[in-house]
């Protein structure tokens, strides 16, 4: 017997037709956008030759000529203005991380502070929640920048705490004198790191096959510090600090931060954990309300509960969310301009103000950002399916 | 077999123990174990001992005299004199003085059409005729030159209205931009959903600022030679293209989660593409994501505080106009913050508590 032949496809370029009128739609859609780009790019093109405009980027390697309050890559105003954008990009990451490292660990605090037994705790992070987040960041950093320029000390007469001054030039901190013997003692570190790798693999295997649980997180921790120590002692335990002074006018030497980078920092840091708060507080609440009564059934204590059972299961709903935490505080680390943190935005801005170049400053910036963006939310989606529930 | 039974009463057991009033819920709730009670009283001393501090600073020894002078006598604590000096200048900006009246009726204006759509018992199509008109009479007062008001340019607008003015205008410009680039994100046809898609992840990828920078720095060499476009158009216009994608994403969460059938049954009711969309999947799809919507909604007010940095001076910016420079009232700007913050935060709490109500109601409908 013989199959049945399908019909055979029936190309009817009829107005009647879907797949013609589909056609037809996405042909008038890229007609549409593409005239739009060529105006618009025609148009400019036209304006920039009318006003004498300039264009392309080979401003980039000329000198820039203006100096940057902060920066970690020893960039003067002589070098090349992609000395100064880099400058700028190393300053949004920089606050960009350690924002979002303090943001992780205060938000997820504040978040699991609204399950505490505790009513006082309770609402105190629910008011923390409610205020910080009903404010705009810009109004924030600003107030942030005030209290560190406006009310603190005079810099000749600092408050002080051991050899760490507080004043309106901002915090002074004691650091170490770069030596051999730190480099011993970051390889310490790593050869600890992988050290502790092994002893969890081996850990692990001995719970699999013998129920007896060892420290997964404590012991590991002390691998990587006694490796570190002994990196350190065996570098010559250099102990020499560059210790700040308190001089004629302002406190000299030793480490410190500008009162714009902790604007910016705390800023940044106190209204994303607002956010990041709440995060936390919807996986938690996400979790069956069975798998608490069973944790209690099991005898176990509330913390153990919270981090055994309540935690890792509300990870898998947390990390999406919180992705979008963390692009929001490094895309907000752009209001930094407002305050004069030397950021990316900050250093273009100065850039257009004395280049003109308005169109390729602004598409650096949107290109930093989309990168950070993009990388960003690409190694948070690999760590997301690395903890998404494994189902065998 | 006889044996005789023994009946004994067994003591009668103490009653249980309240669990509701205000003892019992001070016990489990602040004194449960021990190490509840530590927390409390380490808390709870804290509380004790900074509220005052700030409670004092704020309403004890605060003043209210709108005399620079009478701020710089040691002991004063807040001095709201500079709100009672600057208040007109901080909530209308450069709006000229005399004027003033006409931001305060436009605004109310603003806030009443606002309210409405927001009330229950209004939603039907008159709102729209009632926005139009609404929007046509807040301009003509906003910008004058009809019934012998005076013409005031959009530069010296600023201030509370000029927030409200953002907020609401991209909020109304953004909805209707973001469905169709949802449905289009969704679409079939790849041309189209290439588009959206790059449309979205684009400005989702680039902060507010940059988004901004652009309106104001890039934007007049877009148009051809001569015509020019007002900045406060310019800048809605960016912030409404910036809020658009970010709703999108919310309402395209809320497309997702309706289940396939009912695009399948209402095709087999011989319904079209948009006669589907309109009246099967969207309304279900935007009930879905109003608590969604609703924190896009919030994110955008606070974020119209951003103009301030392309000069447009809205709260924010009017504030630093009136305060910075005037050299009396300068040290006293902490005063000046707290007052705007207490602004947004009252818009900002009534709308996600507004939100809440909304999410009640819709959930109301489910338990049926």
């Amino acid at each position: 017997m013989q199959a049945p032949k399908a019909p055979p496809k029936k190309r009817d370029w009829s107005w009647r037709s879907q797949a013609f009128r589909g056609l037809l739609y996405q042909l008038i859609a890229i007609v549409a956008v593409v005239s739009a780009v060529w105006w618009l790019a025609s148009n400019s093109m036209e304006n920039m030759r009318v006003r004498g405009i300039k264009s392309g980027f080979d401003f980039l390697s000329q000198p820039a000529g203006f100096d940057i309050g902060e920066e970690l890559i020893g960039y003067d105003s002589n070098n090349a203005y992609w000395r100064a954008f880099l400058a700028g990009v190393v300053n949004t990451l920089r606050v960009a991380v350690i924002g979002i490292v303090l943001t992780t660990i205060l938000g997820t605090l504040i978040g699991v502070g609204r399950f505490s037994r505790n009513g006082l705790v309770r609402g105190l992070c629910r008011a923390y929640v409610e205020l910080f987040r009903n404010i705009p960041i810009l109004l924030q950093l600003l107030m942030w920048y005030l209290m560190f320029t406006e009310l603190l000390p005079e810099a000749a007469e600092p408050a002080r705490w051991g050899n760490v001054f507080l004043s309106k030039g901002g915090l002074t901190y004691p650091i170490p004198v770069w030596a051999q013997g730190f480099a011993w003692a970051i390889w310490g570190v790593l050869a600890g790191i992988v050290a502790s790798v092994f002893y969890r693999r081996w850990a692990k295997r001995i719970f699999e096959e013998t129920g007896k649980g060892r420290s997964m997180v404590w012991v590991p921790l002390a691998i990587i510090c006694a490796a570190g120590i002994l990196g350190w002692a065996l570098g010559g335990a250099p102990t020499a600090m560059h210790v700040p002074k308190q001089g004629e006018l302002m406190v000299e030497g030793g480490g410190s931060l500008s009162p714009e980078f902790m604007s910016v920092l705390l800023g940044l840091t106190f209204y994303t954990a607002a956010f990041v708060a709440e995060v936390v507080r919807a996986g938690i609440s996400s979790v069956a309300r069975g798998q608490s009564e069973a944790a209690s059934a099991l005898g176990l204590t509330k913390s153990l509960e919270m981090r055994k059972i309540l935690l890792p299961q509300a990870l898998r709903v947390i990390i999406p969310p919180m992705t979008n935490q963390y692009l929001n505080l490094t895309k907000n680390s752009s209001l930094a301009v407002a305050i004069g943190y030397p950021d990316v935005v900050s250093i273009s801005n100065t850039a257009i103000n004395q280049t003109g170049r308005a169109v390729e400053c602004i598409a650096l910036i949107m290109a930093v950002y989309l990168t950070t963006s993009l990388s960003t939310s690409f190694f948070m989606n690999w760590y997301n399916n690395k903890s998404a529930i494994k189902e065998r | 077999m006889s044996e005789t039974l023994n009946y004994q009463f067994i003591e009668s057991r103490p009653a249980p123990m309240r669990t509701e009033g205000f003892m019992p819920w001070i016990k489990s709730n602040l004194f449960g174990n021990w190490q509840s009670s530590v927390t409390t009283f380490i808390v709870g001393g804290l509380l004790l001992y900074y509220v005052p501090q700030f409670l004092s600073w704020a309403v004890f020894r605060a003043t209210t005299v709108n005399d620079a002078d009478a701020c710089r006598v040691a002991g004063v604590g807040a001095c709201w004199g500079v709100i009672k000096e600057k208040y007109r200048l901080i909530i209308f900006g450069r709006y000229p003085f005399d004027e003033q009246w006409r931001p305060l009726i436009a605004t109310l204006l603003m806030i009443a059409l606002v309210i409405a759509s927001c009330t229950r018992a209004l939603w039907s199509k008159w709102l729209v005729v009632l926005w139009v008109a609404g929007l046509a009479l807040y301009f003509a007062i906003m910008h004058g030159g009809v019934m012998g008001m005076s013409v005031v340019p959009t530069d010296r607008w600023g201030g509370l209205p000029l927030t409200i003015m953002l907020a609401t205008l991209s909020i109304i410009f953004a909805f209707p931009l973001a469905v169709v680039v949802a449905l289009g994100r969704r679409s079939h046809l790849p041309a189209i959903r290439t588009f959206c898609t790059i449309y979205v992840e684009l400005v989702r990828g680039v902060p507010l600022i940059s988004v901004l920078f652009m309106a104001s720095f890039m934007f007049p060499l877009f148009m051809p030679a001569g015509v020019t476009i007002d900045v406060l158009i310019r800048v809605l216009a960016g912030i409404t293209l910036f809020a658009a994608a970010y709703m999108a994403e919310v309402i395209r969460g809320g497309l997702q989660a309706i289940p396939k059938g009912q695009v399948e049954a209402s095709a087999s009711l011989g319904l079209s593409y948009w006669q589907t969309q309109f009246k099967i999947v969207l309304p279900q799809a935007l009930a879905m994501v109003v608590p969604g919507l609703m924190n896009n909604f919030i994110s955008l007010f606070k974020d119209t505080s951003l103009v301030t940095i392309v000069s447009l001076y809205e709260l924010t910016g009017s504030l630093g106009l009136a305060l910075n420079s005037d050299a009396n009232w300068r040290p006293y700007k902490f005063e000046g913050y707290l007052f705007i913050t207490a602004i947004f935060f009252a818009f900002c709490f009534a709308m996600s508590r507004y939100s809440l109500w909304v999410e009640e109601q819709l959930s109301k409908s489910k338990l049926r």
